[in-house]
């Protein structure tokens, strides 16, 4: 039920981005989702690609600084209240969300919500038991 | 001409020097066993020396010398003559210590005095003295200095620069001494508080502990209407007072009688020629409590003797600072080796870092930017943690340092290798 994400350490400066996406885009990888946490002087870049282990070895070989952490893919109702019923469940349990983004799925009425939360296990249990489907990191990379 | 001694045939000078040498060789051979160690390490006798020409056989001194002798192994006299100590701040490791006796203080307030006087300043004046009181030798040498003048001297210390105004104006204070970036500082706050600095009661500027420019000194005497001097001195030769402009404002004389002087190849050690850039040695003639033998300043300045056209004084005058041979840097008064900085990661990261200190002038006071490689060992994707990483970072460069950084996180890769050693630091400032 865990989803991999790999995080890029970027300095804050014209082009940077593009740059990351032009040697993705070369390795032939695609991005399943992508957010972009920034501050004044960088910013982290967070990726679910179709291919992690591929991905991760050539951003290192480009000489990033990257880590790889498990983060939580819920599939949400995509209308009014979708969100606000899982942060429901989470908060109830007293889970808090270090930080979240979201994309639509490839069904016309459901969205997919990335979830980071610090222990991923309490949570994927929380959110099961709560009747909440999560997607396997197979099925997000295939996406 | 109050101070005959810096007006005397420079041959009388000379057999001064040398006498003095021969006596401090043999206080230093008698009662320090690591310069008695030195000594007969090259086989040489303190009554061996015949000339000023044969100090350039004996062994240099410098900090690690005195870190590795630390605290009391470098006294030539016993506890009970040592009237005051002071001491660096110890951040690399062990901190430098000096002693003075009784009579060490007189020949630092005479050797101050002596300064403030090459300067115009006399009996009359009212000193404002901003350099920092404590361990730190400024603020107390220009104390005794003012003391030993005549003058009266106000001992404000540094910081609080609206009360430094309020008083400068209250007291009509006609000399200010303190770093010569805080004087700028000081006019700046002044205009901003809307007060001319132009019409205050100053007349001399007496500025050091930092190395600053001609265009710095346009700066000062400009925005105070006074004249500024640089005065250079370090705490292990006796503190402020060993050279100091006069009021030719071409090059600092060095109070030759009590500091020997000498500049020389910091490859070779051998004397470069006179008005070649080398490395500033001195040799404490007439210290008790701490005397050094050719303690290496690692400052690069140029020297020159003869008779100043200026003012008629027979003591060499050296350049302004040109350099160092270390990679010591001077940020707003305080003494910055990189090796610090590196110690603070060291202690944070547990792994080595790439780092870069990058040194800048904004207005009159200096910022040091330290730039820290994000590995993967510490990176997160969180950014809180990164910001929480940047503060500590940044809390530990404050309390080891005594300077407020601002703590920039890059890319690896970005910081450039070199073979050997990397470039730690980038001193933009057009001094």
């Amino acid at each position: 039920m865990q989803v991999r994400q790999i995080s890029v350490f970027m300095e804050n400066r014209a082009g940077r981005l593009q740059e990351i996406t032009s040697i993705l885009a070369k390795a032939n990888i695609n991005l399943r989702a992508l957010s972009l946490a920034d501050t004044s002087d960088f910013g982290i870049l967070r990726l679910i690609v179709d291919r992690p282990d591929d991905a991760v070895k050539i951003l290192r070989t480009e000489g990033f600084t990257i880590r790889e952490n498990t983060v939580i893919a819920c599939a949400i109702a995509d209308h009014p209240g979708g969100l606000n019923s899982i942060l429901n469940v989470l908060t109830k349990e007293g889970i808090s969300i270090e930080y979240m983004y979201g994309f639509l799925g490839k069904h016309k009425d459901e969205a997919v919500m990335i979830i980071r939360v610090e222990n991923t296990e309490t949570a994927i249990e929380t959110l099961l038991e709560g009747g909440f489907t999560l997607l396997k990191g197979e099925h997000i990379y295939s996406m | 001409m109050k101070y005959l001694v810096e007006y005397i045939d420079p041959d009388l000078l000379q057999r001064v020097q040398l006498e003095r040498l021969r006596q401090v060789a043999k206080r230093l051979y008698d009662n320090v066993p690591y310069y008695r160690g030195a000594f007969d390490g090259i086989g040489v006798k303190p009554q061996d020396i015949q000339s000023l020409q044969d100090m350039e056989g004996l062994p240099l001194t410098d900090k690690e010398t005195l870190r590795s002798n630390y605290p009391f192994g470098m006294f030539a006299v016993p506890m009970k003559n040592v009237k005051e100590i002071h001491a660096s701040s110890g951040t690399t490791g062990k901190p430098t210590v000096v002693a003075y006796t009784d009579n060490d203080i007189k020949v630092w307030s005479e050797v101050m005095a002596r300064s403030i006087y090459a300067v115009g300043g006399t009996d009359d004046d009212v000193i404002q003295n901003a350099y920092g009181y404590g361990l730190f030798t400024g603020g107390l040498g220009v104390h005794y200095g003012s003391l030993d003048l005549g003058a009266t001297v106000v001992p404000m210390s540094s910081g609080g620069s609206k009360r430094q105004l309020q008083l400068m104006h209250d007291f009509q204070t006609t000399i200010l001494t303190c770093t010569p970036s805080y004087a700028i500082y000081l006019a700046e706050i002044a205009q901003a508080e809307g007060y001319d600095p132009k019409s205050s009661s100053l007349r001399i500027g007496l500025h050091g502990a930092e190395p600053w420019s001609d265009a710095m000194r346009v700066q000062i005497e400009d925005a105070w209407n006074i004249k500024a001097y640089d005065i250079y001195g370090l705490s292990e030769i006796i503190g402020p007072g060993v050279a100091v402009e006069c009021v030719g404002q071409d090059g600092l004389h060095v109070w030759a009688d009590h500091f020997l002087p000498e500049v020389i190849d910091p490859k070779t050690g051998k004397a470069v020629s006179e008005g070649e850039d080398g490395m500033l040695v001195f040799t404490t003639l007439t210290k008790e409590a701490t005397p050094f033998l050719r303690y290496a300043t690692k400052d690069i300045v140029s020297m020159t003797t003869g008779k100043c056209p200026h003012c008629g004084r027979i003591m060499p005058r050296i350049s302004r600072i040109k350099g160092r041979t270390d990679d010591m840097l001077i940020i707003r008064g305080i003494n910055v080796f990189p090796s610090q900085i590196e110690s603070v990661l060291l202690k944070i990261e547990e792994t080595e870092p790439h780092y870069l200190l990058v040194v800048t002038r904004e207005g009159a006071l200096d910022k040091l930017e330290v730039q820290v490689e994000v590995n993967e060992k510490f990176f997160s994707d969180e950014i809180r943690q990164l910001e929480a990483l940047k503060k500590r970072i940044k809390s530990e460069i404050d309390s080891v340092l005594a300077i407020s950084a601002d703590v920039k996180l890059v890319e690896p890769k970005t910081i450039a290798r070199s073979e050997g050693k990397a470039k730690r630091v980038i001193d933009k400032r057009n001094i």
